[in-house]
């Protein structure tokens, strides 16, 4: 089975360059994404996790076709889109589409309901104004959401909704794949859970296969079927999602999951009070993890660890694996 | 100017239409009464009894106003003024509002453009603007009216491009901000195109501030094509307007200086009107004056309440008692808090969790006087600390309670430290602000805090600024200021919400050994049961403004009597749960300023009866230390009671 999504050596780094029209000093540059691989299989669910700054909204900006890649490969369905990044949306429009952090400021807030859903419709599908009305008509429903909602305006909407609403423009351009970006972390938990379930129905129906960003790794175990983490621009450990928290490889994935604040467990012992993030303009040589690491050695800190199988299909880049 | 801004500060946001803002502006009004009167005349010249504005009577000559036949005298070629007023107010009016429109349109595309694109685009654009910046207004205007010879055409193309800057400007910045909002990403997906983006979803949002800047530059506009009118540059002899009819009036301005003065005064009139009524749509439209950010609140929240509780039989370290906070929005009320009672001891970590909108964060901030007045309101309850009210007690021994016996961690520690300070000056003057010691020495007791707080490199860091750290060193930064002066009581307001899994670990086990090292309480409010569990003695559950469950955190985690508490544990995913369908509770927490009676959470629960939609419902306590908010509750032992 060909992989639906597949990125090989995706690279990302911003700033750059020299000032002055070329001829200044070089200017600093910050490796945002480094030497991304994953593929997804149709039907499946991809977790990505990671800190803040780790590189999991770039990466996902990039298979959108939001930022252009500074190199690599982004396959969909078997087309390399990745020259299109950053040109041409529309293209990757058609097959993958994103849903935003943030629900209300998502949508324009002087755009009513109806001109947000139709404006896929029109633009990618090229849809005449009759059966966009029955377009949106079912978009609605799979979504539960009312009709009487269409002549309003974002503002009116809460939270959940106007999520909902973001999911039903997404699938208007009735694309492959659904990239969720922290998708509920702005809902309240009550609500949280109506979204996520609403989610997990609308991929059966639709046929979709989905990349779901999260920093909540409870989240991410609940509806994903592999998870990849990510620290400091690379991933670090990809595994199915049930092993991957369960027994961690790589340490800082044990970090994570002993972090999570989680009912009927006692605070742990607190990592080393200097447990920063390296500085991204000055990168370590090695791995980036080394330093809050438990198990670093000598080599952890000169040599950038590969993402090696351990022959299960259990992913991870370190050198002294957990296990 | 802004007499409704000072005259009616808390109403202005609910009272939605324009019209209504603008109308309560009088100035405003005014100015656009005055405005609409002479638009109307000018409009109405073809059709009024008037002479002919160019019909020249030499034996008629600088005639006085209200001479027979000429209500405003003639000018120096025997001309009827007032006819040549109304006519030359017309071509002015027409003039300067043409030129506003060029200027708002293509200082508004250059804007968009700039904005949108930014880069290379908006360097090379904004380069152009401000090189057309660098001349003196008047000289550019001259030098353009040079190169195209006079009139009043090239007056105004003249007027027109020495205003573009000033939109192209203001356009680029509100644009800035816009393309990178998440709407226009969507956009882009959706498969629009650049100019699509530019015009369906930018314009829009920039509109405002389009009108608004042309609103405050016509009447300017105006002056200047005047201006250039009296320097002979604008409008020829004998055609009429406001400035050539002042140019010409000068040269006899002593022996007849009615010829220059009444076209003087109209100019006067219809800049002053039209710079009113652009103040007033400003006013009116600008968000940030509408929803009452000019409005300063007060130094603590408004107390409007009957009667004070009485005090209970054994007072705790903070008693909140039947704490009722209102936020009185025009004719709306929002009943942010109806009636929360909750008591923390000495030494206690306490828990208060909620949704967003349950009125955790008013709890929080109504406990010191701190939900800002106006809109903010104390319609009941008392709180008091070790015994003593605090919401009535004046406002010197409130002051010197805050920051010392009861101190506040807040959520976003970027916003609450002030960014052109260091650290260390920061935590200095909230030492110094309770207790006259040498600045050395509060210097010295900064380190150690910082320290305390297990701030990396702490002495280096004491001289950094709120910009350099990362968020986790900042609410330890934050910490450290709550901690300053030994409090007795913290209020952490979702103190690791904007933190990272790892970070906020490290900051609930530093704020959980600090309590036992300090003996201090912690009011520690969330929306997460897993911080809660990990951190809190006790519990209180809040909804819609109430507090539905209190009691150990063990026991009601394990098992909860409240509905509500039940479901909200539920659909929390927890860690190691693997693959599943989770937990939802339908429906929405219902709005504050339309409460349901009876219970706010039967319209969501499984469980409620007709009894649970009338009526007053009580906190009954059960067991030894528990309490429900419910009729039908989900314990054994709260059933029991009933």
């Amino acid at each position: 089975m060909t992989a639906t999504l597949r990125i090989e050596g995706l690279d990302k780094r911003f700033g750059g360059g020299r000032s002055l029209f070329g001829f200044g000093r070089e200017k600093p540059a910050v490796h945002a994404v480094q030497d991304a691989s994953l593929e997804v299989s149709r039907g499946q669910t991809l977790g990505i996790v990671g800190e803040s700054g780790c590189g999991k909204s770039t990466l996902a900006r990039m298979i959108v076709g939001l930022l252009p890649p500074s190199a690599g490969v982004i396959e969909i369905e078997g087309t390399n889109y990745a020259d299109q990044a950053g040109k041409d949306p529309a293209a990757f429009g058609r097959v993958i589409q994103y849903v935003f952090q943030d629900p209300i400021s998502s949508l324009n807030p002087r755009k009513t309901i109806r001109k947000i859903l139709e404006a896929p419709l029109k633009l990618l599908h090229g849809m005449p104004a009759d059966r966009r009305a029955t377009r949106i008509d079912e978009i609605l429903d799979a979504v539960n959401l009312r009709r009487e909602f269409l002549d309003r305006y974002p503002h009116e909407f809460s939270g959940g909704q106007a999520q909902r609403i973001g999911i039903a423009r997404a699938l208007a351009a009735a694309p492959r794949i659904l990239v969720l970006d922290e998708p509920v972390s702005a809902l309240d938990v009550s609500v949280q859970a109506q979204v996520l379930n609403l989610l997990a129905r609308l991929k059966d129906e639709f046929d979709l296969t989905y990349l779901f960003i999260s920093h909540d790794l409870a989240v991410v175990e609940a509806v994903a079927d592999r998870v990849a983490v990510m620290y400091f621009g690379r991933i670090v450990e990809l595994a199915a999602a049930q092993d991957i928290f369960a027994r961690p490889r790589h340490h800082y994935t044990a970090l994570l999951a002993r972090s999570a604040p989680t009912v009927g467990r006692p605070l742990g012992a607190p990592e080393g009070a200097d447990a920063e993030l390296p500085d991204p303009l000055n990168p370590p040589p090695g791995c980036a993890f080394a330093r809050r690491c438990p198990a670093a050695t000598e080599i952890c800190r000169n040599l950038q660890p590969p993402l090696e199988d351990d022959g299960g299909g259990h992913f991870a880049a370190c050198h002294n694996p957990a296990r | 100017m802004t007499a409704a801004v000072s005259t009616a500060p808390t109403r202005k946001a609910a009272s939605g239409t324009f019209l209504k803002l603008f109308a309560r502006n009088r100035l405003a009004a005014a100015g656009g009464m005055i405005l609409i009167a002479v638009v109307l005349i000018a409009l109405l010249a073809p059709v009024l009894p008037l002479q002919d504005p160019y019909a020249q009577d030499l034996a008629q000559k600088f005639q006085r106003p209200f001479s027979p036949g000429h209500l405003l005298g003639t000018d120096h070629l025997g001309r009827d003024i007032l006819s040549r007023l109304i006519w030359g107010t017309r071509l002015s009016l027409v003039v300067g509002v043409v030129a506003s429109f060029g200027a708002a349109f293509f200082g508004s595309v250059i804007g968009i453009a700039a904005g949108y694109f930014g880069g290379r685009v908006d360097n090379w654009l904004m380069r152009a603007i401000d090189m057309l910046m660098a001349f003196p207004y008047i000289l550019l205007a001259l030098a353009i009216v040079a190169a195209l010879g006079p009139g009043l055409v090239n007056a105004l193309i003249a007027v027109s491009v020495v205003n573009i800057p000033f939109f192209a400007r203001n356009i680029r910045g509100v644009t800035v901000s816009l393309a990178h909002k998440e709407f226009v990403d969507a956009a882009r997906l959706t498969g629009q195109t650049d100019l699509g983006i530019m015009v369906s979803e930018i314009l829009p949002n920039v509109l405002p501030v389009i009108v608004i800047a042309m609103s405050t530059t016509v009447g300017w506009m105006i002056l200047e094509t005047a201006g250039l009118s009296f320097l002979g540059l604008g409008s020829q002899p004998p055609v009429a307007d406001l400035g050539s009819m002042l140019g010409e009036g000068r040269n006899a301005l002593i022996t007849d200086p009615h010829a220059s003065i009444v076209p003087g005064l109209m100019i006067f009139v219809i800049v002053m009107s039209v710079n009113l009524v652009g103040d007033g749509i400003r006013d009116a439209l600008d968000p940030r004056l509408r929803s009452g950010a000019l409005t300063r609140p007060m130094a603590r929240t408004v107390v409007d309440r009957e009667a004070v509780p009485p005090a209970p039989e054994v007072p705790a370290l903070l008693d909140v008692q039947d704490l009722r906070t209102e936020f009185r929005v025009g004719k709306r009320t929002l009943h942010a808090l109806s009636g929360v009672t909750l008591q923390v001891r000495a030494g206690e970590c306490v828990g208060l969790i909620g949704e967003s909108g349950s009125g955790k964060s008013v709890t929080a901030l109504s406990v010191m006087g701190l939900v800002a007045s106006p809109p903010g309101v104390i319609a009941g309850g008392t709180v008091r600390y070790a015994g003593q009210e605090i919401l009535g007690a004046p406002f010197a021994r409130l002051r010197d309670l805050r920051g010392d016996r009861i101190s506040y961690i807040f959520q976003d520690p970027l916003a609450t430290l002030h960014p052109l300070y260091t650290i260390g000056d920061q935590i200095v003057e909230a030492i110094c602000a309770h207790h006259p010691v040498p600045k050395a020495e509060a210097r010295k007791r900064a380190l150690d805090l910082l320290e305390s707080v297990r701030m990396p490199n702490a002495a280096s860091r004491i001289d950094n600024y709120p910009h350099q750290m990362s968020g986790g060193m900042r609410q330890r930064v934050g910490i450290a200021m709550a901690l300053v002066n030994d409090p007795d009581l913290i209020i952490a307001d979702e103190p690791t919400t904007a933190l990272d899994v790892t970070v906020q670990a490290q900051i609930l086990s530093l704020l959980d050994d600090l309590r036992r090292e300090r003996n201090v309480a912690i009011l520690f409010i969330t929306h997460d049961f897993g911080v809660v569990a990990q951190l809190c003695d006790r519990i209180a559950v809040m909804y819609a403004g109430r507090i539905v469950e209190t009691g150990p955190t063990g026991a009601i985690l394990s098992d909860p009597a409240h509905p509500y508490t039940r479901r909200l544990i539920a659909c929390v995913p927890e860690l190691g749960g693997g693959r599943r369908e989770l937990h939802a509770i339908p429906g929405l927490p219902p709005a504050v300023d339309d409460l349901p009676p009876g219970c706010a959470f039967a319209p969501r629960c499984d469980k409620a009866q007709p009894a649970c939609r009338g009526g007053e419902i009580a906190l009954d306590g059960f067991g030894e230390t528990r309490a429900v908010r419910c009729l039908f509750p989900e314990n054994a032992d709260a059933e029991a009671r009933a």
